[in-house]
């Protein structure tokens, strides 16, 4: 399974790219494995704030109903508009065209917490014991 | 199967099985004789008409009795069929359906039980099927005391002083004992804001708990399937409206630490929500009541045996403990000397939460299941969970080992497996599933609960015989070794129903959901 070194993780399985106080979101491969097909994905309005931990959208699968959940706190500033009408991007390219937001992160701090890409290969791998 | 007399009915002298013959399923499933059934709309002839009017009188004219603009043209593509042609479209369209009466149907937490006919037939008496909802109370002493005495029983079993009655259905029961919960915080200066969900809930107790303005805090259940009293102690605080706990959980498990999880809710002055949904399993054996729940709702169509649908509506009546009982909605009915009265007027009860539903309820329901809480009286009800249990508890000891069990914890009235030892060989828990149909039962609930992977979620019921669950499990094991000799066979099941593998992506993605004239579907 594919996790990019230069994204950062959660344990809630989304991937975060940090590109100064921008950051993007999406799921990971693991979580589209997981998922299945995703056959509908709700996502935020621009302007929405979220919170690091809450809820931001829904992503929904063949199999399961799933939360998304914010990486870092911050103001949404770009939204993945395209994604509702073409839902398997997710399971397609999950790092790249299957982005779903960015945030525009208020605090610093909440980087350094996220998980790199070995620390999550080794989480997902404990989960799946 | 039982057969003692070996009879089978042979075939004629000379004649043989053609290649497409199919084999026998383990639950008795042959493809029989289903017919192909194009849309209503696809068939017909233009100018029939199924019935007989009589002829249009010489020199009549619409325009001339109705406004233009109510007046309506020609409707394109209405279907033109005779009666003959409309009863064979349903009834064909009804033999591709699936139900309890035909055959076996393990749809975990869904408590898909039988339907007793002597219920129905009670529920069909004149008397309560005829009552129109405004005959003034002197006319429906009979309906009120039977909604009465349904009230008394329910609340008994479940241990609550009063039950609220007019929910129409499990969900809308959850909604109104959140509104209930709300409403008491209230009354007390502070709603509060938050709602404590183990990650086993249904779906609809956050649903219940957002449609109250309620954010949700989701509680990590231990690696033995139980909420643990440190995690709900973690996350409680005064902010904290309820917790909604489902108990049996949806795995099964038996919530054994529910009194403790109760003292450290209350203590903080939040309240405990019991998902009844699972109530089958704890019938007339344990009460929420006494384990400290403060509302629960109980799922007549489950537990009760009343329909799930198709034979009528839901019921979701809500138990509820003495300080929140100024805020049931009405109408409520009470006893007052020998006759029974509905309260509907808000100044009897200023705190009431008002009216959640038209008239009094889905009262058909409650007639069915009074008819079944007197049929089996107290020893039968307790019998209904001990069996529930027992099935359940027969089919998990005789497929441990062909499915893997993701927690070993001891489990009440349903069993949930998954797809682990199936994976290697490609197979997931849709095509165990979608093969099941091919022996001739309803698949389990699958990938739910959510905490497992691939889950295969199986409540049988007490309603089956050791004969069915013996048929069931055959089929099952089945499965599990057709899973390694020919998993493509899994991959193109079902093969017996009149539609093959739908492609259930597509129908989600690209949903077809109305006709239109002259539509083309790719």
């Amino acid at each position: 399974m594919n996790f990019p070194d230069d994204l950062k993780y959660t344990r809630d399985h989304e991937w975060a790219r940090v590109q100064g106080n921008r950051v993007t979101v999406g799921i990971t491969d693991f979580a589209q494995d997981a998922l299945g097909d995703v056959v509908y994905v709700e996502l935020p309005e621009v302007g929405d704030v979220v919170k690091k931990g809450e809820t931001f959208g829904v992503v929904e699968s063949t199999k399961a109903v799933s939360d998304l959940f914010a990486p870092v706190s911050g103001k949404v500033v770009e939204v993945n508009a395209p994604l509702v009408d073409a839902p398997e991007t997710v399971n397609e390219d999950p790092y790249e065209e299957g982005w779903m937001i960015v945030i525009e992160s208020t605090d610093a701090k909440e980087l350094a917490e996220l998980l790199d890409g070995a620390a999550y290969r080794k989480f997902v791998e404990e989960e799946q014991e | 199967m039982a057969n003692p007399t070996g009879w089978k009915p042979s075939m004629e002298k000379g004649a043989a099985p053609g290649a497409d013959a199919l084999d026998t399923g383990l639950l008795g499933a042959t493809r029989g004789l289903a017919m192909e059934e194009p849309l209503v709309f696809e068939q017909g002839s233009p100018g029939r008409i199924g019935v007989s009017l009589p002829p249009v009188p010489a020199g009549a004219d619409p325009s001339a009795e109705i406004p233009a603009a109510l007046l309506r043209g020609e409707i394109a593509g209405m279907p033109e069929m005779a009666e003959l042609e409309v009863v064979r479209h349903f009834t064909r369209l009804s033999q591709w359906n699936w139900g309890i009466d035909t055959g076996f149907y393990p749809l975990g937490s869904c408590t898909m039980k039988y339907n007793p006919k002597s219920s129905e037939a009670l529920a069909r008496l004149p008397g309560f099927a005829g009552a129109h909802p405004l005959l003034p109370g002197s006319m429906s002493q009979g309906a009120l005391e039977l909604i009465w005495k349904l009230e008394r029983s329910l609340s008994e079993v479940a241990g609550f002083p009063a039950s609220v009655m007019s929910p129409a259905a499990g969900a809308q029961g959850e909604l109104c004992g959140l509104m209930m919960i709300r409403a008491y915080h209230v009354a007390r200066g502070n709603p509060r804001h938050k709602v404590l969900i183990p990650d086993t809930a249904h779906g609809t107790n956050p649903a219940s708990a957002a449609f109250n303005g309620y954010s949700t805090v989701t509680l990590e259940s231990g690696p033995d399937g139980r909420l643990h009293p440190e995690t709900v102690a973690k996350a409680m605080d005064d902010d904290v409206a309820a917790i909604m706990i489902t108990n049996p959980n949806t795995l099964g498990i038996f919530e054994s630490h529910i009194a403790e999880i109760a003292e450290i809710v209350h203590a903080k002055g939040g309240l405990v929500y019991g998902d009844g949904a699972n109530f089958n399993a704890l019938l007339g054996v344990a009460r929420p009541g006494d384990m400290g729940f403060d509302v629960m709702q109980y799922n007549l169509h489950k537990t009760f045996a009343t329909p799930h649908g198709g034979g009528g509506p839901g019921s979701g009546p809500v138990g509820v403990a003495e300080p929140l009982i100024p805020f049931m909605p009405l109408p409520v009915v009470v006893k007052e000397g020998e006759t029974y009265r509905l309260v509907t007027d808000p100044k009897e009860r200023p705190q009431t939460i008002g009216k959640i539903r038209e008239f009094w309820g889905n009262t058909g329901m409650f007639v069915r299941a009074w008819a079944l809480i007197r049929e089996l009286g107290p020893e039968g009800l307790r019998r209904v969970a001990e069996l529930a249990v027992l099935n359940a508890n027969y089919v998990r000891a005789k497929l441990v080992g062909h499915y893997n069990l993701p927690y070993e914890t001891e489990t009440l009235h349903e069993v949930v497996f998954d797809d682990k030892l199936q994976k290697d060989a490609g197979v997931t828990t849709m095509d165990v599933a979608k093969r099941l149909i091919d022996h001739g039962s309803h698949p389990p609930t699958v990938y739910f609960p959510l905490v497992v992977h691939g889950a295969l979620m199986i409540e049988p019921t007490e309603t089956e015989s050791k004969e069915t669950l013996d048929q069931f499990v055959a089929a099952m094991q089945a499965i599990a070794a057709e899973s390694k000799t020919d998993p493509e066979a899994l991959k193109g099941a079902p093969r017996k129903t009149v539609r093959a593998r739908l492609d259930e992506t597509r129908a989600a993605r690209k949903p077809v959901l109305r006709w239109t004239p002259g539509m083309k579907v790719e």
